[in-house]
């Protein structure tokens, strides 16, 4: 028994209160389904039943995308520019004041620890906000020429890794530039959503701005193949967002892409070597590795891998694996039984074809969806898990000899989201930055997000870029 | 590597080429181990463990015989109301006044720890240093608290801050002797950098240091959680190159329980928990212990009382 053993500090649940039941969130209510069906949404930690929620048919979708026109054409894109940023600086507000409100509950229905959502994904919700609530009317400043002009509907689809951060990147720079939006969050992950509807309702957003469709794949299909629609962004899978490209291509109509990652972290024999083992852990383990930039493929230079590997062991032994409420708790629940089993599937298939799995002693909870956080040592880029996204706790170390051959390793990739850089000489970190393919490169750290800054890929990652001025672009008509 | 092996010119090219700290990587992490939830029965042994970590410190010019006998007082017994609440690791006093501590902790187990060096600054003749610490450990102190020459670090002067150590380790007496056990303050606040904070942890355990400690107290900033951090990951490292097991001693600046728990997480997730230990981790602090009894008094009975229901010695 450890000397020290942290007593559970659980963050409590009585501060939110969930309905048993949840319609769809169109012109400003919520509604019962006109075509749909109910399905369950559950506590990945537990398996418990959360709520019930709809699964929006056809007619609901339409029904959506009519209203959200209907806001487009008679309120929203007509308003001044500054009550478009007094409403967004309003929701921001609300974030904040319902911070933990909303942290609970992405916990309980992502599975995500309570110290991410509560230190990473709301503030970053109330930031993304505030920042475009500022560029609301300044929009004749964008570089993109003297009036710039709003798209129209926007029909956005999100995945269930950040889900209520993703939605924020998709309705924050949507609203401000004057469009309308009809978004469906994952259908593992609805509750937040449908927090941020009440959101809208109390923040007096004007009814058909923002409209919330729950629902699986099909609901999704629906609202991006729907004629009424002006632009489609979507965050999730690079098979998905194949079809969607696909889909849109046929209809010229615009759509922006946030898909899968492979991201190489590597680190030099010149890194902070404890600092960058905390950005290695940060890079694969945060958020259970469900991250489309999750730094999975370690490249570590051949001089310093004992070095790290003995590092990186060790400071693996001490994440805490467990209930997601609890505050120190660093390592969460997959957020699916599927998911699980894609992860199950890919490591095993990174055991026969003969890399070396590792993880530290760790005890899953017997109930919930649970991976331990993995290493795989000896992987060469001939290997599956070398290749493709794994998006869970498990994390491919490569080894590199030059930084010319670290560049050939990191490129050697379908996908180019993003890129770690550990080294104390700066010139080395422009050198690889310029020479990386992938939408962020971070230096000396890992899994940096602030609204400010662009984030998308290169290749498979997806095309169109989310945050700062650039993420202005994919909402206006330029 | 022998310490003969390392000094020389070899010391300064071992020095730099340890692995660089980053700045901000080091100050993300100590903060986030500072957001650690520690509640109830967690929080109790905590308490406990820190009460029994505290070197209790008395370091001003008015200081009296009669103050350091009331400190020792309270280090035996910190809450006269609960006999069950720990005592405390050592007394650390003035050389002056080394000997009325060590008349009044005899028998306690509690340590007599005495600055010496010209404590603060460190600036005089060795000559002056190594009188003072033989007369502390004559005075009866069993462990000295030495400062590093902070300018000849500065200057790059690694050699000179070497043999000074290893020079007052050797007034300490042998160890095998019952010599006085050696801190050796960095004074971190004046080194400025975690890159040089590592570079002269290192070059204390080298010469022979058995605890490293962050600071006088006398100047600002004292002891942080990212110093540290940095120095429970030198003696780790150490511990793993050398087999041998150094001791850390953040000091000045920690006043509440709350700050005191942080340090115990940090070493808990940092060195591990070979370090929980009073023979292993000190806390530098005078006024940290009271609040520390004040909270344990809460947690065993469900009320804060006032101030005055603990000693002010």
């Amino acid at each position: 028994m450890a000397k020290f053993e942290y007593t559970p500090a659980p963050e409590s649940r009585s501060i939110v209160s969930i309905a048993d039941s949840y319609g769809l969130f169109i012109d400003g209510k919520f509604s019962d389904t006109v075509d749909g069906r109910m399905f369950k949404t559950i506590s990945p930690a537990s398996e418990e039943v959360l709520a019930e929620v709809t699964d929006a048919g056809p007619a609901d979708v339409d029904r959506a995308v009519t209203a959200a026109r209907k806001a487009y054409e008679h309120t929203w894109a007509g308003l001044p520019p500054a009550h478009r940023s007094k409403y967004l600086f309003r929701i921001a507000r609300l974030v904040q004041e319902k911070a933990r409100e909303l942290a609970v509950l992405e916990s309980l229905d992502n599975g995500k620890p309570i110290r991410e959502s509560r230190d990473v994904d709301i503030p970053l919700v109330a930031a993304h906000f505030f920042y475009y609530a500022g560029w609301a009317d300044k929009l004749e400043y964008t570089g993109f020429g003297p009036a710039p002009k709003p798209l129209g509907v926007a029909g956005q689809v999100i995945p269930w890794n950040f889900p209520l951060l993703m939605l924020a990147w998709k309705i924050a720079p949507a609203l401000a530039c004057g469009n309308t939006v009809v978004l469906k969050p994952a259908e593992t992950t609805p509750l937040t959503a449908l927090a941020f509807a009440e959101i809208c309702q109390q923040a007096d957003l004007p009814p058909g701005v923002v409209n919330i469709v729950t629902g699986a794949g099909e609901t999704g299909r629906a609202l991006v193949e729907h004629p009424g629609i002006d632009k489609v962004a979507f965050t999730g899978s690079t098979e998905v967002g194949k079809q969607i490209a696909r889909a849109c291509a046929r209809n010229g109509r615009r759509h922006t892409l946030e898909l899968g990652g492979k991201a190489a972290n590597i680190v030099f024999e010149d890194a902070a070597i404890d600092q960058a083992v905390e950005g290695i852990v940060n890079g694969i383990f945060f958020n259970q590795g469900h991250v489309c930039c999750a730094g999975s493929r370690l490249l570590v230079q051949e001089s310093v891998e004992r070095t790290v590997m003995e590092s990186l062991r060790r400071r693996m032994g001490t994440l805490r694996l467990g209930d997601p409420l609890d505050k120190n708790t660093d390592v969460g629940a997959i957020n699916s039984a599927a998911q699980l089993a894609k992860i199950r599937e890919l490591a095993d298939i990174g055991e026969t074809e003969g890399a070396s799995r590792w993880s530290p002693p760790c005890e899953l909870p017997a109930k919930g969806f649970w991976f331990p956080p993995t290493i795989f040592t000896g992987v060469s880029q001939a290997h599956r898990i070398a290749r493709e996204e794994i998006f869970g706790p498990v994390l491919s170390v490569l080894t590199f000899r030059t930084p010319a051959e670290a560049i050939e390793k990191a490129n050697n990739t379908p996908y180019g989201l993003s890129a770690g850089v550990w080294t104390e000489k700066g010139s080395l970190i422009l050198w690889m930055a310029s020479r990386l393919r992938a939408g962020v490169v971070w230096a000396n750290t890992f899994n940096r997000f602030d609204p400010a800054s662009p984030f998308g890929g290169y290749k498979e990652s997806g095309y169109g870029r989310e945050g700062g001025r650039h993420g202005l672009e994919a909402y206006l008509d330029v | 590597m022998s310490v003969s092996a390392i000094a020389g010119s070899d010391l300064r090219d071992f020095l730099h080429g340890l692995p660089g700290v980053d700045r901000v990587g080091a100050e993300a992490r100590a903060a986030m181990l500072a957001s650690r939830s520690i509640k109830t029965t967690a929080k109790q042994w905590a308490i406990d463990m820190a009460i029994s970590m505290i070197d209790l410190t008395t370091l001003e010019g008015q200081d009296t015989p009669g103050k350091v006998r009331a400190l020792c007082a309270k280090a035996k017994q910190p809450d006269p109301a609960d006999p069950t609440a720990p005592k405390v690791a050592a007394v650390c006093v003035y050389p002056d006044l080394a000997q009325v501590a060590a008349t009044e902790l005899k028998g306690s187990g509690i340590h007599v720890a005495s600055v010496a060096t010209s404590f603060p600054s460190g600036r005089a003749s060795m000559e002056v240093k190594l009188a003072d610490v033989k007369s502390a450990v004559a005075a009866g102190a069993d462990e000295v608290d030495m400062v590093i020459d902070r300018g000849a670090f500065l200057a790059g002067n690694y050699d000179l801050v070497f043999s000074e150590i290893v020079e007052v380790k050797q007034a300490c007496g042998p160890a095998d002797q019952g010599g006085a056990h050696l801190k050796v303050i960095l004074e971190t606040g004046e080194l400025l950098t975690y890159d040089n904070v590592r570079r002269a942890s290192w070059l204390a355990m080298l010469a022979g240091a058995d605890f490293i400690k962050t600071s006088t107290g006398k100047v600002s900033p004292a002891a942080t959680l990212p110093v540290t951090m940095v120095m429970l990951e030198a003696v780790r490292d150490y511990r793993e190159a050398h087999g041998r097991q150094v001791g850390v001693k953040p000091a000045g600046g920690i006043r509440t329980s709350k700050d005191a728990i942080r340090y115990l997480v940090l070493v808990n997730e940092t060195a591990g928990e070979d370090w929980l230990d009073p023979a292993w981790f000190r806390l530098g602090a005078s006024s940290l212990l009271n609040d520390l009894l004040m909270q344990r008094t809460k947690l065993a009975t469900g009320r804060y009382s006032g101030p005055d229901y603990f000693t002010l010695d």
